[in-house]
């Protein structure tokens, strides 16, 4: 491949088939397609809860009906049609698992295919994976060993039973019903997802994960995710998305809130993949996610993202930084390729003294796609000595495609530094010249230079972690990721 | 409140606003295209002052300009000061023209006395559907100037366009085109000054021709009260230049719209501005350059100091269309807040559509280096002079951008008197 150009590679790209496409034959439990208040009885009364949830839900469905789909984001799409959904899609079971011996021996091909065998994550990485297929969880492990530390790892729907003055304390507390239209519609029609708990003082001693797979068809997955981290505690949380091929678009409106205590240190990498759609652009995931977390003082947040699939993201990962001294990173890698569209990046709220936060965004398009950056830096007034670095870089890769920055940046206070940064620009061609004068072919050169693009975000990625994603980025640019 | 509540309140109602905010005002009688009159009556009976849920109105308020009852007015008092030796004058005072100068190579006129074919150029590319000024400026100009740079001539003094408001409660709203022909050369100088409340709305329409090569100063030198609202409409075509330093010294609530359309390849565009806020005061900076032709180079460097309680806003936008490559497109917005009631809004924007491009923005907010005036305090300057010395070098990025030195001299003079500074 000594001759491989630029415009080959973009052929190449532009000819990536979704690897990742296949639909598990297991039977779901499905409530009638629509949305109303007895729908959201239905789900509530399938999950078995209790009635403060019921109330929450329906009052989070009265401020939904009162709101409008966004339309700022620089994105098109055909809304979807939000009466044509079925709300609630649990694989059929008739009694919980016992054991692995009991799991459905096609989920576990599934899971196979997915790579991410749970018997061999149990002995070798030491990482518990909470599964959630569709909506319900059906394994965990792990459990007893993090039961020891007093660190509580399971699903929302258990924690609800189980926890329910932790849930009713913090849910909601970082993103309100009346946040915006998806989250308030999550708020409404949440299945499950995955709720965590780190004791005072307790460093996690594994990392956490969770991997989610739509796969039902015309189903929409409406997780919830919560992770409360105690003072002076430490948790590293792994979210990995990868769904099936489908031809119908699905929704995805995911709320994820995290709460850092006082001196507590959380860390949420997410590694997305779902479905982008085919080459005509169609097809495909929405993406329409609200993630927040809130520091209190001396509290860390660091979100990482590697961003490569979905039809349409919408997706702000953000941090309130309402504590004296506290932190909010984000580093994100976003790639699309031919139709795909995403308009992400984060919000850092600086509310206390000497908050820092640092945002590191590498977008780079492909095909006929578009990736915006949109992020919000706000320093208020009590924000004394805020401190804020941004870099925002894109890399075109095709004269078709196309590369946004739209910052937001508000200073009300006079000791605050605010930098921000953006360039945009293709792989130059002197960065080619100088790899290909030194015999590296230039196929090599473009995968070199995409690389060395990305790796100040895949450095903080958990090592567990970074092999999955530097999959999932040479899936997405096949030819120039080596 | 919810979503539906707040669009019931924005829809308009006869006592709207800006209904009551034009009912002293007459509509002027220019022979430009009727049709451009009925449209802008149309938006403004349709809408109202723009809220901050309009996004390219996010942080500045118009609550106290929309309060406002206004006049205009064909008085004339005191004879005008003029800045600058050059000849060239042209002075507007309240919104009339008071007398068109002759000079080589340059054909001035009012529009009052174009033709039909020449007023064809009004609002060629200002777009008044979305702009409730760009409408009330249509719809009430009395008159207007034509200044067009005949082909192949190159004008060597400054032409001074000096606009004085004399009155207070004053309504001026203005039309100048500025026409730069074939391989012309032409620089302006715009000095607006006023007195006590009124609204000062410029709209200048640039059409730069091939090779055409056009430069601005703008100093806005308005009262503690008054309001100015502008619009600069740019066109160039290929292998032109243009360049503009907006210096904004004083003025309640000003705001820039300074739009570029880049429709030739080989282009160069430059926009420098400096703000230097005091307490009360608001300006907000809102650049577009829209590339649509490939092999063009566009900077832009905004920096502005903010005291007291002042509102700074900076948003440019750069928009690089398919097939434009080749574009160098560099953007800088750099601040420095002195107090602590300052405020600064920043959006630097990109949008780019091509491939093989060079686009970069990059927006600072910080404050003075305390150790700099360390430096300089330990070397024997006050305190006082140390920070006027730290502010003229800051904004002295922008100012260097300035070529007639007699502009720069006038401008030091007036930043030295605003601020007190001792230097």
């Amino acid at each position: 491949m000594a001759n491989y150009t630029e415009n080959e590679l973009a052929k190449d790209l532009e000819n990536q088939e979704y690897k990742y496409g296949f639909v598990s034959d297991i039977e779901s439990d499905k409530i009638p397609v629509g949305l109303n208040e007895d729908i959201i009885h239905l789900i509530s009364s399938k999950k078995e809860e209790p009635s403060w949830l019921l109330e929450y839900r329906l009052k989070a469905f009265q401020i939904w009906k009162t709101m409008t789909e966004p339309e700022w984001a620089h994105v098109h799409y055909d809304k979807p049609k939000f009466n044509e959904i079925t709300y609630y899609s649990a694989p059929k079971q008739t009694k919980k698992y016992e054991s692995w011996d009991d799991v459905d021996p096609e989920m576990k091909e599934t899971m196979k295919k997915l790579g991410i065998s749970l018997e061999e994550q149990k002995k070798l990485t030491g990482v518990a994976v909470d599964f959630v297929m569709d909506s319900v969880s059906v394994a965990t492990s792990f459990k007893a060993k993090l039961a020891e530390l007093g660190i509580i790892f399971c699903s929302f729907s258990e924690a609800v039973k189980e926890h329910p003055e932790l849930v009713q304390k913090y849910m909601g507390s970082v993103v309100p019903t009346t946040d915006n239209f998806y989250a308030a519609l999550n708020s409404a029609v949440f299945t499950d997802g995955s709720f965590c708990y780190i004791p005072k003082g307790v460093r996690c001693p594994m990392e956490l994960s969770t991997y989610f797979r739509i796969n039902e068809g015309g189903t929409g997955q409406f997780e919830r995710t919560l992770v409360i981290a105690d003072e002076g505690a430490y948790v590293s949380y792994l979210e990995g998305c990868t769904a099936p091929q489908r031809d119908e678009n699905q929704l995805h409106a995911a709320v994820v809130e995290l709460v850092a205590l006082e001196n507590a240190e959380i860390k949420y990498s997410t590694v997305q993949n779902w479905y982008p759609g085919d080459k005509e652009g169609k097809g495909g995931v929405f993406n329409f996610v609200t993630k927040r977390g809130i520091c209190e003082r001396n509290a860390k947040i660091s979100w990482t993202q590697v961003e490569t699939g979905s039809a349409v993201t919408w997706k702000y990962p953000s941090c309130v930084l309402k504590g004296d001294n506290s932190i909010g990173e984000f580093y994100s890698v976003a790639v699309t390729n031919n139709y795909q569209q995403a308009d992400t990046g984060t919000k850092m709220v600086h509310l206390g003294k000497n908050t820092k936060s640092t945002i590191i965004s590498k977008g780079i398009s492909a095909g006929k796609s578009q990736n915006s950056y949109r992020g919000l830096v706000q320093i208020h007034k009590s924000a004394q000595n805020a401190r804020n670095f941004s870099q925002c870089d894109s890399l075109l890769m095709t004269d078709q495609c196309g590369a946004h920055t739209f910052p937001y940046i508000e200073c009300k206070n006079p000791t605050a530094k605010i930098e921000h940064e953006a360039t945009t620009s293709k792989i130059g061609e002197d960065q080619l010249f100088y790899c290909m004068q030194r015999g590296i072919s230039e196929e090599k050169a473009i995968s070199l230079i995409v690389n060395g693009y990305c790796k100040e975000v895949l450095n903080q990625l958990p090592m567990e972690f970074a092999v999955e994603a530097q999959k999932l980025l040479a899936i997405s640019l096949e030819g120039s990721v080596g | 409140m919810n979503s539906q509540q707040l669009d019931e309140m924005e829809m308009p109602t006869q006592t709207s606003k800006l209904n009551q905010f034009r009912t002293n005002f007459k509509e002027g009688n220019l022979s430009f295209d009727p049709s451009l009159r009925i449209l802008s009556r149309s938006v403004l009976e349709n809408s109202d002052f723009p809220t901050t849920r309009n996004e390219s109105w996010k942080y500045t308020r118009l609550t106290k300009l929309s309060q406002l009852s206004l006049t205009t007015t064909e008085k004339i008092n005191s004879p005008i000061s003029v800045p600058l030796k050059s000849p060239y004058v042209i002075s507007i005072v309240n919104g009339n023209i008071i007398d068109l100068p002759t000079i080589q190579g340059v054909s001035i006129s009012r529009l009052s006395d174009c033709s039909e074919k020449q007023l064809e150029l009004v609002c060629k590319n200002v777009s008044i559907e979305n702009d409730v000024f760009h409408a009330l400026n249509t719809l009430y100009i009395k008159d207007g100037i034509l200044i067009e740079i005949q082909e192949n001539q190159q004008i060597n003094d400054a032409i001074q366009l000096i606009f004085e408001t004399q009155e207070s409660s004053i309504f001026c709203p203005i039309r100048i085109i500025i026409v730069g022909k074939k391989s012309s050369k032409a620089h302006f100088f715009q000095h607006f000054s006023g007195k006590g409340t009124g609204l000062t709305l410029p709209v200048f329409e640039y059409f730069i021709e091939q090779n055409a090569h056009l430069s601005l100063d703008k100093i806005q030198l308005e009262n503690d009260e008054s309001f100015h609202i502008s619009t600069d409409q740019v066109y160039q075509e290929r292998d032109s230049f243009f360049k503009i330093n907006t210096i904004t010294l004083s003025g309640k609530l000003i705001r820039n719209n300074l739009n570029i359309l880049v429709n030739g390849e080989n282009c160069e565009t430059n926009l420098n501005g400096t703000y230097l806020l005091g307490d009360g005061q608001l300006v907000d900076n809102h650049t577009v350059v829209d590339h649509l032709k490939p092999n063009c180079n566009s900077n832009e460097l905004y920096k502005g100091v903010l005291n007291g309680k002042s509102i700074g806003v900076f948003n440019g936008k750069v928009f690089v269309r398919p097939d434009a490559q080749k574009i160098n497109a560099f953007q800088s917005n750099a601040n420095v807040l002195l107090s602590e009631d300052a405020s600064m809004n920043s959006k630097p924007e990109l949008e780019i559509y091509a491939d093989d491009v060079k686009c970069s923005h990059g927006s600072t907010t910080g404050q003075m280096d305390e150790e700099a005036i360390f430096y300089l305090r330990t070397r024997g300057i006050s305190d006082r002079s140390a920070r006027a010395l730290m502010t003229q070098a800051f904004i002295g990025d922008v100012l260097n951008q300035i070529e007639n030195e007699e502009i720069v001299d006038y401008v030091q003079s007036k930043l030295v008197e605003l601020h007190d500074w001792v230097i």
